[in-house]
This record gives C-alpha cells, structure tokens and sequence, in this order.
C-alpha cells in the first residue's frame, strides 16, 4: 500500500510549484474475452450478439437453484496460449475461487475468477513505444467469466431497470500487469502490442468498441527522489486507446499538481467521462469491496498439467515482434513497413503466402508495397475491418505475377484492382475490362506517331539535348493506349524514332 | 406385517393396502415384475397410505399424486413389454431441495415458495428414466440447515413413532415418509448428517454416499463441498438398489467421480448368501464415546457392535484424534458455503421478490421475509467467517483441520475395514427442546459430521429401541467402497429378528 503524500516542508527547499522531477508508475489491467464458441462454465453460445435478451441462456448461466459449473477446455486452453505467448510461467497447480458481491447482472451473487493461485503468472510484454523498444512485466493471467448486463429505461410510471443475461458466464481472462510503465503514451502501446498478440493468438478479437477488450488503469505520482508519494488510483470506463492515453494523461497531471500544492492523493477508483474528459472519483478507500474470496467448491482445479502445457504450446504462432523484424532482415523491408505488414497477422499471413517461400527482396518489396500502398487504400475507402483486405492471397500472387511477366501494367493494375470481383483472379478480371497489356504494335506505334506529331515541342526539346523531355512524351503515348501499352516498350520505341529522325 | 416374510421371498400375493405400502423396493421388483401387482396398485396404495397418515406425520411438502399416477401407467407398459429397470414402478419420495420439472422445489424455504425448475435434477432424471414413480417432495429444514425439521418455512415433520418427537433433519421429511410406509424409499441430501441423523430417528436406513459418487447436479446447494445425495429405505438391500438407480459420474457436476459403479444390491440381501463378516476388521473409535450420550444409546449401539463379532468381524480399537474439532470446523465450513451459495436468492430472478423502492431495499426486504433465522444464522456465520481479517483463522484453519480429519480415517483404513459407531448421541428430541439453543441442536450431528468432512461413506442402520425410540448404528467406510458399509450394515440387518418392527401410527 502506497504511503499518503508527505507534507511539503518548506525548509527543505521544495516549494510549491517548483520544477519538481515527477515520475508516473502506470499498471494495467486488461479484461480479454476468450474466443471460444461457447460460455465458460456452460453450453450455450459465447456468442449472442444476435440473441433477444435473456435467450443465450441455460440454469447454469441464469444462476438458478441447483445448477454448478462446468468448465470449458477450449477457454482454458486459450488462457494458456496467452500466458505462454507471454512468457509466463505455468505453475503446477491453480484453483477457482468465488468472488462475493451483490448485484443483479451477477446472477450467483458471486463471479468465478481465480484469486491467489492463477492460471499463468510472471511473463512479460515486450513492445516498442516512441521507436524503442520496452518491456513490461506480466504480473498473471487468470480466467473468470463476465456478469449480464443491465438496460436502464424510461417507462410510464418512472424508470425501469431490466437484466439481459446474455452475457452472463462468457469466457473472460484477465492478464494483470506490472507496475512497469512511466508514461500514458507507454501504457496506449502497451495495450496496443498485447491486444495485437491476443489477436494474433487467436485468443480474442481485442475489440475495444464492443467491450471484447477492457482495461482498468491504475497509476500514481512520486518524485524521484522519492519524498512526495501518492497513492495508487484505479482509473475505469475507458472504451478505446485513446481514452486510455487522455484519462491517464489528464490523472498524471491531476496527481502532478496536487503533490506539487502539497497535498495528498488518495486511493480511490476514478472513472474517466469521455465527454467531459475528467475522471471522476467513485469509490474511497473505506468504501471498497470486501470480495469474502474462498476456493470454488464445485470445480477442481483447472486441468494445467505439462502434457496439455506442451500440447498448448505446440499451437503457439511466429508472435508480432519475430514476425516484423524476420520481415525486416529477410525481406529489407523497413522497420515501418514491417511494422505495417504485420500488424494483423492475415495481412501478413496474405503477404507471406502471395510471394510464396523462394521469393527475392524485390519480390517481397514490390508485393509489400502493393499491399500497403494500394490494397491497404482500397481497404480504407471500403470500410474493411484493419484485418481484411480487398484481395486474398491467391489474387494477389496473380497480380503479382502479371505485373512480374509484363502481362500487366502497374497502371492498368491500378485501375483494375477496386474491379475485381471477389474471388476473380486479377488476370480475368484485366481480360474481362481489357486491361492487359497491348501486344499490337501496329497500336503502340500509331500512338507514338501521334504523340509525336502532337507535341513538337517536346521533340524539338528532346533533339535539343534535353532528354528528360521524354517522359512527356512517354506519359502522353501511355494515356494514348489506355495504359497499357508496356512503358519500357513505349521508351523504345519513342526513342527509335526520335533518333531516327534528328 | 405378516405378509412382508412371504412377499420378501416373492412366494406370497401381496392384496391389502397394507401389505402393498409395507413392501420394499426388491419384493415390488418381484411382485411388478411377476405382474402380480401393478404399478398403478402399488401408486394407489401410497396415494391412499398418504391420506391416511399425512395430517399426522406431515413427511411432504407438495404430494404429485397425478405425475404419480400418469408415471405409474407408463411403467406398466413398460413392464408388459418387459423393459423394467430396477426403479420401474416403485413409488418414491424425493426431499424437496432436488429439481423437479413436475413440481414445485422449495428447499422448504418461503424464498422459493412455488418455485418452478426448468430442469430435472440429475438423480430426478435419473429415476425418471428408470421409470420411477414420485410420490411427492419431502420435508425439510430450510436449505437443509437443521437436524429436526422445525425450520421447515411449511411445518415440521412428526416423527411416525412418536408424533410428538422430531424426524430428525434435515431430511426428516423423506425419513418420515419411508418409516410410515408413505414411500417405498426415498432421496435425501447429507451435508453433515442430514440422511443419517433422520434416518436413525426414524428407524429406517440411510446411506451417506462418498462425496463425488452421486450427481449433485439439481440439488439445491447448502454446502458445496459437503453436500452428498443419498437413500432413505426400510432395507439395506433397497438402499442398495436406489443407489445404484442414481449413482455414477455426471458431465454437469465437475466434483462427480468417474469411479465405475459397483453393482451394490448383488452384495446384500438374502442373494448374497448368510450373514457373515469372517474376516472383517471393524473399528471401534474411542472418540465417539461422548458426555451427553444417552445410555440407552449406548447399550443398543453396544449390542449391536456385539452382534457384528458374533458374526464374524474382528473388532479393532481405532483413534480419530480431530474427531473433536469436526463439529467447530463444519460450522465454519458450511456456513461460509452456504452465505455464497445463498446469495442467489436476492427476488431479481424468481422465488419471493418483495418489491421496495431502492434496489438494496428490495434485497433487504426479500432476503428478511424470505430466510428462516436458522438460515439467516448461517448466512451471518458464514459471512463473517470469509470477512477479510477472519478469513485466515477461521476458513483457512477450518480447511487444514479438516485435512487432519480426514488424515484421520485414511491412517484408521489403514487398519480397518470400516468403522462402526453411533449414528447420533440421543434417540429423537421433543419438539421445540433444542429450537432456542442451536448449539444443542448442532450437537445432534457430531457423528456424522466427520463423515462429511472427509467425504467418505455412512450408513445408518436401525440396531434397536430406547424409551420406545429407535436407536442407529453408524457405519463408516473408506472412500468410494460404499460395499462394505452396505455388507456390514446388511449383515447386521438380516442377523436381527426385530427389524421388522412398524411404528404404531
Ligand atoms: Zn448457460
């Protein structure tokens, strides 16, 4: 427990408002739902999304008389995945505890978590924050499930509350960190690099909109030197990374000024309101829960042993960090393009795939621009999700092996791709919109004969000695063509003929 | 009852009422299954047995007499088809906190007063496949807390042999029913003696299986870790078979043992041949001789224990040295279990919701109205037991005393075979002697409760009468060898001529 602020004693020479050297301790805590299909200690659907209210329901998640808990492998196992990803360790024995605490979205009158004894503990974060490159301790990784959810109304005769259990029992873990990080720009890429791994895990969605993906932040205010302290503050209700960096900001600076007036920061939990962009205190000290934890008596300790470990641990992917800097080395791509390409583990997936195992640096350059020049573009305009791109792989190793054999310009390319249907392969689709590249000649030399005659100053310019005047000239027969005449067989024959005729 | 010998070796024609409520669940195998008798006989009887008595003994809480009727037309068929199971046919009384889709579950609590299960408890369904017929949901204390069912929220249970006496509890309701011949046999639940203890005031048989043999899956919980469904019967050799209609492993209960399911009835009953326990090693435990023991008590179940080397049994002195500290440390245990295993009940969902205007009123007013004191007693208990600051020295302590408890019985299985004991210190009390003391009425249970804490198996088996009331002897067995106490008991059982013996209701 963190010691209250100290007095500020003027004899020792602190003033008020004098440059005090600060340092921010941030801890996170992150609530993940497990990407599982069904709820962590029942049969029914993790997935309700589309369910009237109270319907992805069974006893066991409506809490009814008489009804225990199962628990679910698959949930545990992806726990696991998580933990190992993160280097933690996995001890040989865990056990479920009861959380005691009233409240109608909490059907049992308790949640089952795990308390002193979790699933994976002591890991670490490795992420990369203003270019370098931290690491942050994993205190532990538990599972527990989520509480329903409650519908506040407007009805004649007053408000209404109304419970939806929908939500009741879905599979959550909590992956607690270390006090390890010192700024709220640290704290947003922390999260950043542990909801990319999850992802690229497969252990959730990491969405933050849809509450797939919650961090509660706790973060106090000492001076270097150690003789102002303030205590420990869990900041809530943040719904997105940006409202996790401005809520931690806006508390830094909070405890900052209040320790620089001299007075004291107490331990309580604040809420962020987005709106307003404060955080609010909700609950003191003396108000907080006394959760009356004890050992889950209707689940034996979860299954852990060093079989399933290294079956787990089998199923564990080439994680962000490997991936980019692999890319980085094999492919002399740059740490911002690698960065890019392996944000989402399917666009990396689709990149890896599409050069296929033999491909040259300049292969894979020319794919990876592709993909985050134009495809990541089109991506944008469409409205895909940051995971999806407007072609698979199998479409994109066709248009690159186009655009490699000459069959295909990189502007007729340009063109093509927001046409293509799903599924057609870029080469059909050219065919279809007549956008392959010309092989007439009699086409190519009409259009050179053309631009000449269309722009003798440019001619006269290039007979002149000022051979840059050509790609004028090179751009007007391309546009003469459609784009897709090849522009190197279009320099040629563009230069065969002025030189022919000076 | 002078038809039970001649039904018992199936030669007889079991006619009057009276005879069909006085046979057990193997003579009605035999009888249904030689056709003899219907099911819908055998339900009527009951049915009319229950008039009789139920405003005497009050063993139920809600009587299913159509559920009765229809399942006992469906067995029929089923036995002229010649598909019956052990259960088909026999009319069986269920404690009223096992779900039931076909009645209200209560757990004799006004918090649940006509409440509806959507589901069947996983013993209920159980026996419904079997083709069981139920006869209705027994009596209990409220949540199953209490040893004489005078926490019933719907009025105690008389005991059959004294109407002015307790059943005991928390199961009094289904052991009264079994003992006025209301029920052929019955289910109850045993947390820290709750089939026992009512079993033995009542002078019936009830069996406390290893925890983890039988599915607690749509028991309404009081202490998770405790909590064991088991056999109320007239016989050992029915407890047997009722045990092995609901026993084995369960996917919906996680504490349910994948152990195999011995066949139980093949090792009692007069198939298995002449008592006999040569070479038996039987534990006598100096720690359940304790002050306040009745010497009635004392001279049946020494009697008894006399009988058992005369049958053979080699007779050991054991020692269980926590014995002593199994009381204090189940009523932390269970109480702790009980304060989160109760805080469902708070009128949001089902059950009595008394409305208020904030939400912490409409818990306290729900809660206040809806639990007995005996539960809301608990509840505090508990509660306090979990709080931080007490949760070390009382529920972590409470947990290693009971590691020793059971330390205790794995060194004495070591070197015996089971262990015989009293069932309970007193033969019942009278109403009302024990309500204003709870100390007194949770000493009722200090021989059972060792059982509970270390999830081993007991039987209580009738072994005589005291000032006119019956009188149980205890046996206790090592883990999942339910065998043995069933042997001991069944030899025990059949060695005696008495047994037989009716109350006078
Ligand atoms: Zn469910």
């Amino acid at each position: 427990m963190a010691v209250e602020a100290v007095r500020v004693d003027p004899a020792a020479g602190i003033a008020p408002g004098s440059a005090l050297e600060f340092e921010t301790v941030i801890g996170l805590e992150v609530h993940a739902q497990l990407l599982t299909r069904s709820k962590m200690y029942c049969g029914c659907l993790a997935d309700y999304a589309d369910a009237p209210p109270n319907t992805a329901t069974c006893p066991v998640c409506l809490g009814l008389p008489g009804a225990l808990p199962v628990a679910n492998r698959a949930a545990i196992e992806l726990a696991l995945l998580t933990g190992l990803s993160l280097g933690c360790r996995i001890p040989g024995y865990n056990k479920l505890d009861r959380k005691n605490y009233v409240y109608p979205d909490l059907p049992k009158g308790y949640q089952i978590s795990q308390y002193d004894l979790p699933l994976c503990a002591g890991g670490a974060l490795t992420f990369v924050s203003g270019g370098v490159t931290r690491t942050a301790g994993i205190t532990r990784v538990h599972v527990e499930e989520d509480t329903g959810r409650l519908v506040h109304r407007s009805e004649v005769g007053g408000e209404v509350s109304l419970v939806d259990l929908n939500r009741s029992g879905v599979p959550l873990m909590e992956i607690v960190g270390d006090p390890d990080l010192r700024s709220p720009e640290e704290a947003k890429d922390y999260l950043i690099a542990l909801r990319q791994i999850l992802r690229y895990i497969g252990a959730s969605t990491g969405n933050m909109e849809e509450g797939a993906f919650r961090c509660d932040a706790n973060i106090s205010t000492r001076t270097r030197d150690g003789v102002l302290v303030g205590s420990k503050v869990e900041v809530k209700n943040m719904n997105s990374f940006r409202a996790v960096e401005r809520a931690l900001r806006f508390e830094e600076t909070r405890q900052r000024a209040a320790l620089s007036a001299g007075e004291a920061v107490p331990q309580e939990t604040r809420g962020w309101v987005e709106d307003r962009g404060v955080t609010v205190s909700q609950r003191t000290k003396e108000q907080a829960h006394d959760y009356r934890y004890f050992p889950e008596p209707d689940l034996p300790p979860l299954d852990a042993d060093a079989a399933m470990v290294a079956t787990v641990r089998a199923r564990l992917p080439e994680l962000p960090l490997a991936r980019r800097a692999r890319f980085a080395a094999a492919f002399g791509l740059g740490e911002g393009d690698a960065a890019l390409l392996t944000a989402e583990r399917e666009i990396a997936d689709t990149f890896e795939a599409a050069i296929g195992p033999e491909a040259t640096p300049g292969e894979a350059r020319a794919a990876a621009n592709w993909i985050l020049n134009d495809l990541m573009g089109l991506q944008g305009q469409r409205g895909l999700p940051p995971h999806v791109l407007p072609l698979s792989a199998d479409q994109l190793r066709d248009l690159l092996s186009a655009l490699a054999g000459g069959e295909m310009t990189a502007r007729a390319a340009k063109e093509l791709l927001p046409q293509v249907e799903p599924e057609e392969l870029p080469r059909a689709a050219a065919a279809r919109l007549n956008l392959l590249s010309l092989d007439d000649t009699g086409v190519v030399d009409a259009a050179v004969a053309e631009t000449l005659a269309a722009f003798p100053a440019a001619v006269a310019d290039y007979r002149a000695g000022k051979k840059a005047a050509i790609g004028r000239l090179i751009g007007e027969t391309m546009k003469r063509t459609g784009g897709r005449a090849r522009p190197d067989d279009v320099r040629r024959r563009l230069q065969a003929a002025l030189d022919a005729d000076g | 009852m002078s038809g039970q010998d001649g039904a018992r070796t199936g030669a007889g024609r079991a006619t009057t009422a009276s005879d069909l409520t006085a046979l057990t669940a193997a003579e009605a195998r035999r009888h249904l299954d030689a056709r003899d008798v219907s099911a819908a006989e055998l339900t009527e009887a009951h049915l009319a047995r229950i008039d009789a008595v139920e405003g005497r003994v009050h063993s139920y809480i809600t009587v299913m007499a159509e559920v009765a009727r229809a399942q006992a037309t469906a067995g029929d068929a089923r036995i002229a088809r010649g598909e019956a199971a052990p259960m088909t046919g026999v009319p069986v009384a269920l404690k009223d906190n096992l779900c039931t889709v076909d009645a209200p579950t209560t757990a004799a609590s006004r918090i649940l007063a006509g409440y509806r299960s959507p589901y069947d408890a996983t013993v209920v369904s159980r026996l419904r496949d079997q083709g069981a017929v139920f006869l209705g949901k027994a009596n209990t204390d409220e949540f199953a807390m209490g040893s004489s069912t005078e926490w019933s929220a719907f009025g105690a249970t008389r005991n059959p042999w004294r109407l002015s006496h307790v059943p005991g509890g928390s199961s009094g309701g289904p052991a009264a029913a079994v003992a006025a011949d209301e029920a052929v046999v019955a289910l109850g639940s045993d947390t820290g003696g709750s089939v026992r203890q009512p079993a033995g005031f009542c002078g019936v048989v009830g069996l406390k299986p290893t925890y983890g043999r039988v599915s607690r899956y749509g028991l309404i919980a009081f202490a998770s870790s405790l909590d064991q469904i088991g056999p109320f019967a007239r016989t050992v050799e029915d407890a047997a078979i009722l045990l092995g209609a609901v026993a084995g492993h369960d996917p919906l209960d996680s504490t349910s043992a994948p152990e195999a399911v011995p066949d139980f009835a093949a090792m009692v009953g007069p198939g298995a041949g002449e008592p006999d326990l040569r070479g038996v090693r039987l534990g006598v435990a100096r720690e359940y001789t304790i002050e306040g023991m009745e010497p009635g008590v004392q001279a049946a179940v020494d009697a008894a224990i006399a009988r058992l080397a005369e049958l053979g049994a080699e007779l050991v002195e054991v020692s269980l040295p926590h014995t002593e500290y199994a009381l204090a440390t189940y009523y932390i245990t269970a109480p702790a279990e009980a304060s989160a295993n109760l805080a469902r009940y708070d009128g949001v969902r089902f059950g009595l919701s008394v409305q208020a205007p904030t939400l912490r009123e409409t818990y306290e007013r729900t809660r206040g109205e809806g639990f007995g004191p005996e539960v809301k007693r608990r509840i505090m208990l508990g509660t306090y037991a979990l709080s931080s600051g007490y949760y070390d020295a009382y529920y972590v302590k409470a947990q290693k005393v009971r590691t020793l408890v059971r330390r205790d019985f794995d060194e004495a299985f070591e070197r015996v075979d089971a262990i015989v004991c009293p069932t309970s210190p007193t033969v019942a009390f009278a109403f009302g002697a024990r309500t204003d003391d709870p100390y007194q009425m949770y000493l009722s249970d200090v021989f059972t409760i060792p059982a509970n804490m270390a999830g081993i198996p007991g039987i209580a088996v009738p072994c005589g009468f005291a000032d006119g009331l019956p009188v149980s002897l205890q046996v206790l067995g090592p883990a999942f060898d339910e065998g043995i106490v069933l042997r001991v008991a069944d030899a025990y059982e059949r060695s005696e001529t008495w047994t037989g013996q009716r109350p006078p209701l």
